[in-house]
């Protein structure tokens, strides 16, 4: 009976692997195609002249690096107010946290097109032009929380003790916070900028609604089933994926050294 | 205390300006009426038939995007238990790793992905030559001999992208069991499967409803997989809104389908989140 039960469980845990990694594995390998037309989509055989040329598609670089900055800067904004947020209602509690704390749970509730949906009527209202300015605005709305809960919950493990101990110790409170707070919240604070950076670098229905007429890399590649599949596309994809695998690594305690659950 | 203010005040505003008001600002919008046929501008004007309309035109829509919302959050639920309790009770000092894993693939671009499984599904794909080899073209999964733009297509998309948030609520609910309920079940002489129905189970409820809610509502409200491996016929909800909103410039009705798709999505939230607080969302 054990047995019985250990091969299915094993069986279906390679199915599930399977269906989540099928679509990455042909990523990487059409990255090596050869394609006979405009769209990489079938195999035609295997060459490493996309790789010596990364760049070649001229428009795809310039989506990707659009997508690179307003990453960067919906992340830094959504982790600098998201973690002031988080301060305050970890550490300060003012009267209405837990109001505040559903207000910021809320928008994960809500199904992207609903956001979508409100920010460009908002942004019709206020005949602000779509471009640059409401992707950075929309962005950080929805990094927000994720980046103030995440925080909030590294806040709320801490000791709260060691702060107290380094003002026994004479410290001020903003020296306590410098000096011991901020230091034990950097994981924290790289774990909500990784997670706002993603969610930000791969939207696509907020972006088709508030961009105007900036193209971000999910915009360029939308575009592209209608256009032409480089295999630039492939290329550059493999790459994002290598740089933030690897950092996902670095974050991952791995061993006995790490945490055990039990 | 007035600090404590000082440090919410940039963030509330965000909430305020950019979530609260325009959320709040669809409900007159869905009840207006537009100016011209060439832009986005309205007239409130207690236009209820918006909502007629749309849940007219559009209901089989709606209910087709829960259809294959359900259906791939079913299918990957009958993978993803089963994973999430290998990564856990079998995982040993790998689970971080495993957990890695799981998560890896959502790095990449789900628009990539859709590429990658157009590759797949498409023509000449290995797929189809699979299902061909096994026989099993006769089980209504394919329309006139092809998988891509068929419901098939976008039920194996949406349940490939969703399997990740079914999989780590669920490992984070079986980590929390403690391994001496399972050995006192044990010692009590309780088989795998009583330990199972008795211990694991009951105890994974909070994460298996938090695994739902992270995949149902964002799979009912999905654009890519719909748009670039269904057809015409496999639209689901969002695309009509998209469609509605950018292509024929009717935002009033656009508003009202996205509140309509709102309100069933909170009703969702509210059945499986009924006996948890919203911390058990936050969480995630």
């Amino acid at each position: 009976m054990r047995g019985v039960g250990s091969w299915l469980l094993a069986l279906v845990s390679a199915l599930a692997f399977a269906l989540l990694y099928a679509p990455i594995v042909v990523m990487v390998l059409f990255s090596f195609n050869a394609p006979r037309g405009r769209f990489n989509l079938v195999w035609q055989g295997f060459t490493l002249a996309n790789w010596r040329q990364p760049f070649a598609d001229g428009a795809l670089t310039q989506a990707f690096l659009t997508s690179l900055a307003l990453a960067l800067a919906a992340a830094a904004l959504a982790v600098l107010l998201g973690g002031l947020m988080a301060l305050s209602l970890e550490r300060l509690r003012p009267r209405g946290s837990r109001a505040i704390a559903l207000l910021l749970a809320l928008p994960l509730t809500n199904p992207e097109i609903v956001l979508a949906t409100s920010l460009l009527s908002l942004f019709v209202d206020l005949n602000l032009p779509r471009g640059p300015l409401t992707l950075l605005l929309s962005h950080s709305l929805f990094c927000l929380s994720y980046a103030a809960l995440t925080l909030k919950a590294r806040l709320a493990g801490f000791d709260p003790s060691l702060e107290l101990a380094a003002q026994d110790l004479g410290a001020t409170p903003l020296a306590a916070f410098r000096r011991v707070t901020l230091p034990l919240l950097v994981p924290g604070l790289l774990a909500a900028s990784l997670l706002s950076f993603s969610l930000s670098f791969d939207d696509y229905v907020i972006s088709s609604f508030t961009a105007g007429e900036t193209v971000t890399l999910p915009l360029y590649l939308a575009g592209a089933f209608q256009r032409e599949i480089s295999p630039q596309i492939q290329v550059l994809s493999t790459l994002v994926l290598l740089v933030s695998g690897g950092l996902l690594v670095l974050a991952t305690p791995l061993g006995p050294s790490g945490r055990r659950p039990d | 205390m007035w600090w404590a203010w000082i440090l919410l005040a940039p963030g509330l505003l965000w909430l305020t300006l950019l979530y609260l008001l325009p959320l709040l600002g669809l409900v007159p919008l869905s009840l207006s009426e537009p100016l011209s046929r060439f832009g986005l501008e309205t007239r409130f004007s207690w236009r209820l038939a918006n909502y007629a309309d749309g849940m007219g035109t559009y209901g089989p829509v709606l209910l087709r995007s829960f259809a294959f919302a359900g259906l791939s959050t079913a299918l990957g639920l009958l993978l993803a238990y089963p994973l999430a309790c290998a990564i856990r009770f079998r995982g040993g000092r790998w689970q971080p790793l495993l957990i890695g894993l799981v998560v890896l693939p959502s790095l990449t671009s789900y628009l990539v992905r859709a590429i990658g499984w157009t590759s797949l599904l498409g023509d000449n794909g290995p797929v189809l030559g699979l299902v061909a080899a096994l026989g099993l073209t006769d089980l209504g999964l394919l329309r006139d001999g092809r998988l891509l733009n068929t419901p098939t297509a976008v039920v194996l998309g949406l349940t490939s992208t969703q399997l990740p948030f079914l999989v780590l609520p669920l490992v984070v609910a079986l980590q929390r069991i403690e391994r001496r309920l399972l050995e006192a079940a044990a010692d009590l002489h309780a088989g795998p499967w009583r330990r199972f129905r008795l211990v694991v189970w009951p105890l994974s409820r909070p994460g298996l409803a938090s695994a739902l809610l992270l995949s149902l509502i964002p799979a009912a409200g999905d654009v890519v997989n719909p748009l670039f491996l269904g057809g015409p016929n496999e639209r689901m909800i969002a695309n009509a809104i998209a469609n509605l909103l950018l292509v024929q410039l009717q935002a009033p009705r656009a508003a009202a389908l996205a509140l309509v798709l709102m309100a069933l999505s909170g009703v969702a939230v509210w059945l499986l989140l009924r006996r948890g607080g919203p911390d058990d969302l936050a969480l995630q």
